[in-house]
């Protein structure tokens, strides 16, 4: 009791920086004003409603940041009711750290949010990614009803919201109970969005029964490494932490960072935690994959950097041993699954886990270029991948009736596609090239900056090892090329569907910034840079 | 009071938890035993709190009950509306999506 009350009479109000917080604040208030829209509107006005909040609050976050990044945010943040008991100095105690590449990282996930609401927005019968009732059984009368009344499941964009509110947090959170509550905000509504497909609701939902519990075990096994870090340091403060582990590192923390590790890696989708990626991938609605790929990743790896850089940077001889070890696993296996991989989006999801792979090796430089090079490649993939899923969204089967009805994910499907959409086509060409990594494309630059941060960190045999996993990876990139380009056109009606001014727009998006990250990389990599030269507060 | 018998404890409860979700095949008790490994954390949480006789580990286990009821909460409705469709809540059965 005593220590308690002691504890109690040592407790200091936090002190809350709102105006760090405000990119955060203005999403999360408006997934919550959405989930209040939802109830009292009209049933037409809904969808409107609900694109317009979810557009502009994105767009008053990004300017928030862009705000916040012009003024060197030097300790801003807030000191937590977690982190305030410890005994530290106050600039330090952060719940938050809203500092440059937490900043730059925000940023990049607003951005491609952004693109991934553009894909979301035609709700239209065809075009509707998104299953009328999500509690109707398949195939159900209840179902049928819904379909023919022609409802609209509008909570998908809050539920988008609260997932993008969630990363924002995650890759700011100073802390590892912040970052636990963060990592549940922003997987609790994938889960569910994952299991809102329109069609083949069998596939959706057993990819968001397989997401929901292999995600909640990697969230149990990061707490219980949480806990143990915490018993052994006494904070669960990173800098705190950080400053503890000077003085060497017992058992409990070893394990606590194994623990720790693996709920970190397992939203990486880095192998051996990677077996839930491509059922997910597959089973999903196609724009909440290109969601998960590209958002989720930036989320993930922007946490990553925090506490191997940060936390646990005094235990760097732990775990980069480690890292080289699962870096090197995660990219033969990725590039090497996926090519005999026979579903598009099954590929894609391969190709996801091989991408993790060659940001892990820069990860395993605990320097300036390894921070600055992860930055740039997982927003130059956000981009290129959000793209891919997209244009995956618009090529699509046909029945007897000539009605448009799944996508085509089967690869056959995609022969001969060259010749009927030549546009669409190219363009997941460019997707393809950027992520096979050729020059003049992001994805050149952005494997080019991750291999030499490794190879300036001194493991330039993994740098090796990555881009011979990049050679082995062009041939299955280059396959759906050759096949759309080089073969005759499949006699099963496959169709690209037109008329989609919003999903269009999101590809020419991804498409442009792919270009440009890859023609004139260098302002996007400055900014980088910029955030990577005081890292974590400075 | 030592706080060695907790430790045990809470190690022993993650095990349980841990194995459980690698091997049972009712859906409802993988989630039980991803709660049991919650409760677990809590539960060293809490040990470690008093042994460092601060209150970090506590406010974290609160956090952390929260945060498992949402779980509940969508992980219920995950379950019931997959029961419903196959009318099974076998993780054997969830087996259309492979290779």
């Amino acid at each position: 009791m005593s220590v308690i009350a002691a504890a109690a009479a040592d407790f200091q109000a936090p002190d809350i920086d709102w105006g760090a917080l405000a990119p955060v604040i203005a999403v999360l208030g408006a997934a919550v004003l959405g989930v209040i829209l939802e109830a009292l509107l009209p049933r037409r006005l809904r969808n409107v409603a609900q694109i317009g909040l979810a557009l502009a609050a994105l767009v008053v976050s990004l300017v928030l940041l862009s705000v916040l990044w012009a003024k060197p945010p030097v300790s801003v943040g807030t000191v937590g009711p977690a982190g305030a008991v410890g005994r530290l100095t106050q600039g330090m105690n952060l719940s938050i750290m809203v500092d440059r590449p937490a900043l730059f990282l925000q940023a990049s996930i607003v951005v491609v949010s952004l693109l991934a609401v553009l894909t979301m927005v035609e709700r239209s019968r065809d075009a509707d990614p998104f299953t009328p009732q999500g509690s109707a059984v398949p195939g159900s009368d209840f179902e049928n009803a819904s379909r023919q009344a022609g409802l609209v499941q509008t909570e998908v964009l809050p539920l988008l919201l609260l997932a993008v509110s969630g990363m924002m947090v995650f890759t700011a959170a100073g802390d590892l109970l912040t970052l636990f509550v963060a990592l549940e905000l922003l997987s609790l509504p994938l889960y569910i969005l994952c299991g809102l497909a329109r069609r083949r609701r069998l596939l959706s939902q057993e990819a968001s029964l397989k997401y929901f519990l292999l995600g909640s075990f990697g969230s149990a096994l990061f707490l219980f490494g949480a806990a143990l870090l915490y018993g052994a340091t006494a904070t669960v403060n990173l800098a705190a932490m950080s400053q503890v582990l000077q003085s060497g590192a017992p058992l409990l923390v070893v394990t606590g960072v194994v623990l720790v590790l693996a709920g970190l890696l397992f939203k990486v989708g880095a192998v051996p935690f990677h077996a839930w990626t491509p059922d997910v991938y597959t089973g999903a609605p196609t724009p909440i994959t290109g969601f998960m790929a590209a958002a989720t990743k930036i989320a993930a790896f922007g946490a990553l950097l925090r506490v191997l850089f940060y936390g646990l940077a005094p235990l760097q001889d732990t775990w980069q041993p480690v890292l080289v070890i699962v870096a090197v696993a995660t990219m033969v296996v990725g590039s090497v699954v996926a090519i005999v991989q026979a579903d598009i989006k099954r590929m894609l999801a391969y190709s996801s886990i091989a991408h993790a792979g060659f940001i892990l090796t820069a990860l395993v430089a605990v320097q300036e270029a390894g921070i600055s090079s992860t930055l740039f490649y997982v927003l130059a993939y956000g981009f290129t991948t959000l793209g891919a899923f997209a244009v995956v969204a618009l090529v699509r089967e046909r029945d007897a009736r000539n009605n448009i009805t799944g996508e085509a994910t089967h690869l056959s499907q995609w022969a001969g596609l060259g010749r009927r959409s030549p546009v669409l086509a190219g363009v997941f060409t460019l997707f393809m090239l950027a992520m096979a990594g050729i020059p003049l494309t992001s994805g050149f630059t952005a494997k080019f900056a991750v291999f030499s941060a490794a190879v300036s960190a001194g493991y330039a045999w993994l740098a090796v090892v990555g881009v011979v996993a990049s050679a082995a990876a062009v041939f299955f990139y280059i396959r759906v090329i050759v096949l759309m380009y080089f073969s005759e056109p499949a006699a099963d009606a496959t169709t690209v569907v037109a008329g989609r001014p919003f999903t269009a727009a999101a590809v020419a998006l991804g498409a442009v910034a792919t270009i440009l990250l890859g023609v004139v990389p260098a302002p996007v990599l400055e900014l980088a840079r910029t955030a990577a030269t005081a890292p974590f507060g400075g | 009071m030592s706080a060695t018998p907790f430790l045990m404890l809470s190690a022993i409860l993650f095990t349980i938890g841990a194995v459980g979700v690698l091997t049972r095949r009712n859906a409802i008790v993988v989630f039980m035993c991803v709660e049991l490994m919650l409760n677990a954390s809590n539960l060293a949480l809490i040990t470690f709190a008093r042994v460092h006789g601060n209150l970090d580990g506590q406010v974290a286990a609160f956090f952390v009950m929260v945060v498992a009821a949402a779980e509940v909460v969508v992980g219920l409705a995950i379950i019931v509306s997959i029961f419903r469709t196959r009318r099974s809540a076998s993780v054997d059965e969830a087996n259309l999506l492979k290779y």
